[in-house]
């Protein structure tokens, strides 16, 4: 019984090493057909996309092109406030910058101006707290709102994006 | 027999040098060209965020700092090319560093003949080949807008340009080759789409980034807005020609007004700059920079190298 647990445990190991080394191996063909930080910077579009999305569905109440419904303001407003907040540090690894990748259009001044990143992703994390806040309370408090979320958007890509590729 | 041919080559050459000197000069507005017109401060508010002078004369951001107000002046900005790098030089009202003691015509000539109080021609950096479009009494109006603002003591600095380009003479021939005050978008335009050629291709001066240049730095007339490479840097400005810009007229005006995009990404780089004056314009005005964009040829981009 012993000896079958410690065989059995043994190929199990085998077959994880096996299956990690198999990962490991395609990871790596992977990583060189896309380049250098390709899955960081996938995922910082998508996490992107979907801040972007949740903004849509305010902006369209914003603008009147879609019929205020607090409910669904508020839904998006959190979404939006928990996106911002993820810890994405590990997204945004030294030289991931479109210097190094086609796929990105982050310019490397992003790395050399930490600081000034880290102080302007703060100031976009307050705004999304600020409509969470506001989103469900009218149209009028969502719409004061949304003329400061934007600016926090802009202020990253203006100091630390590319215009396109 | 030797003798007159030598004579004739010499006053040939000499023909020539006087032709090139001629060329080459520097050419103002006749003394009067401002005559009459007095300035309106606050028509000239407007015509300062629709030329988007703060987009490239206010001081450059410092990391660590908050950003100064874009109503101060004092350039720094700096502009890679494949000519050297050009640095914006202090536009604000400071009566030694920066314009205070300019009058109208000094202003006038800077912006439509890219020539300096004391006679000498500007690099085109200085966008004056779409300013030269611009209507003198628009020039005066921002003239007195320009002084309300309040001064700033930074010096300006030399552009970083070598030889031969940093023999502003030779900019007169790039002058008689390029400037040229013709609408690029001819033919039968609303008015509200020749207001918005008015304030797209004389004071907005999309053409600058927006349309490819040729070897000597001249304007493509043909690929107008049809999209350039950062000069200097990776990337490219975008095609804004209908050929790439699908959005609707309603999508535009948003754009210049908030900086979302249609799928909500927000405006970047010096586009940001661009609509934080923008976003001061008139509503009416952004809709018809967005109208005349809809009638702008379209021009496919040219495919990427392989």
């Amino acid at each position: 019984m012993k000896r079958t647990t410690s065989a059995g445990i043994l190929s199990i190991a085998a077959l994880a090493v096996a299956a990690l080394a198999g990962a490991g191996l395609n990871g790596a063909a992977e990583a060189q057909d896309k380049g250098p930080f390709a899955n960081q910077i996938a995922a910082r579009h998508g996490i992107m996309l979907y801040r972007a999305m949740n903004i849509g569905a305010l902006g369209a109440m914003a603008k009147g092109e879609v019929a205020y419904d607090a409910a669904a303001a508020q839904k998006a407003a959190d979404n939006l406030a928990a996106a911002a907040h993820l810890d994405d540090s590990m997204l945004w690894p030294e030289g991931s910058d479109n210097g190094a990748h086609a796929g990105t259009i982050a310019l490397p001044a992003l790395w050399a101006d930490k600081a000034g990143f880290d102080a302007k992703y703060a100031d976009f994390r307050a705004a999304t707290e600020a409509m969470q806040g506001a989103a469900g309370q009218g149209l009028e408090a969502l719409q004061a709102e949304m003329g400061k979320l934007g600016p926090t958007c802009g202020a990253c890509h203006k100091a630390y994006r590319a215009p396109t590729n | 027999m030797l003798r007159p041919v030598l004579i004739g080559i010499a006053a040939l050459a000499a023909a020539a040098l006087a032709g090139v000197f001629a060329l080459t000069r520097p050419a103002p507005l006749p003394a009067d060209a401002m005559a009459g017109l007095v300035g309106d401060a606050g028509r000239g508010a407007v015509v300062f965020r629709a030329g988007g002078c703060a987009a490239c004369h206010r001081a450059p951001e410092v990391a660590g700092r908050p950003p100064a107000p874009d109503t101060e002046l004092g350039g720094g900005m700096r502009f890679a090319s494949p000519f050297g790098t050009f640095i914006a030089p202090n536009i604000s009202p400071d009566l030694t560093q920066g314009i205070g003691g300019w009058s109208v015509l000094d202003l006038a000539n800077a912006m439509q003949r890219g020539v300096s109080p004391d006679g000498r021609h500007y690099y085109p950096v200085f966008p004056y080949a779409s300013y030269i479009r611009a209507e003198p009494q628009d020039i005066a109006d921002l003239h007195a807008y320009l002084l309300t603002l309040p001064p700033v003591a930074t010096p300006s600095l030399p552009h970083e340009v070598g030889f031969p380009f940093s023999v502003r003479r030779g900019l007169g021939l790039w002058k008689w080759r390029y400037l040229d005050p013709a609408w690029v978008v001819a033919g039968d335009l609303s008015p509200e789409e020749t207001r918005g050629r008015y304030l797209a291709e004389a004071l907005g001066h999309c053409g600058e980034c927006h349309s490819p240049r040729d070897r000597f730095g001249g304007i493509i007339r043909a690929r107008w807005l049809s999209g350039a490479p950062v000069p200097g840097a990776k990337g490219s400005f975008p095609n804004i020609t209908p050929a790439r810009l699908d959005w609707s007229v309603a999508d535009i005006t948003e754009y210049l007004t908030s900086g979302f995009t249609p799928d909500y990404d927000s405006a970047g780089g010096h586009m940001a700059l661009v609509i934080e004056n923008t976003a001061h314009l008139p509503q009416a005005d952004r809709a018809a920079i967005a109208a005349y964009l809809k009638r702008v040829p379209p021009v496919a981009s040219p495919a990427a190298a392989p």
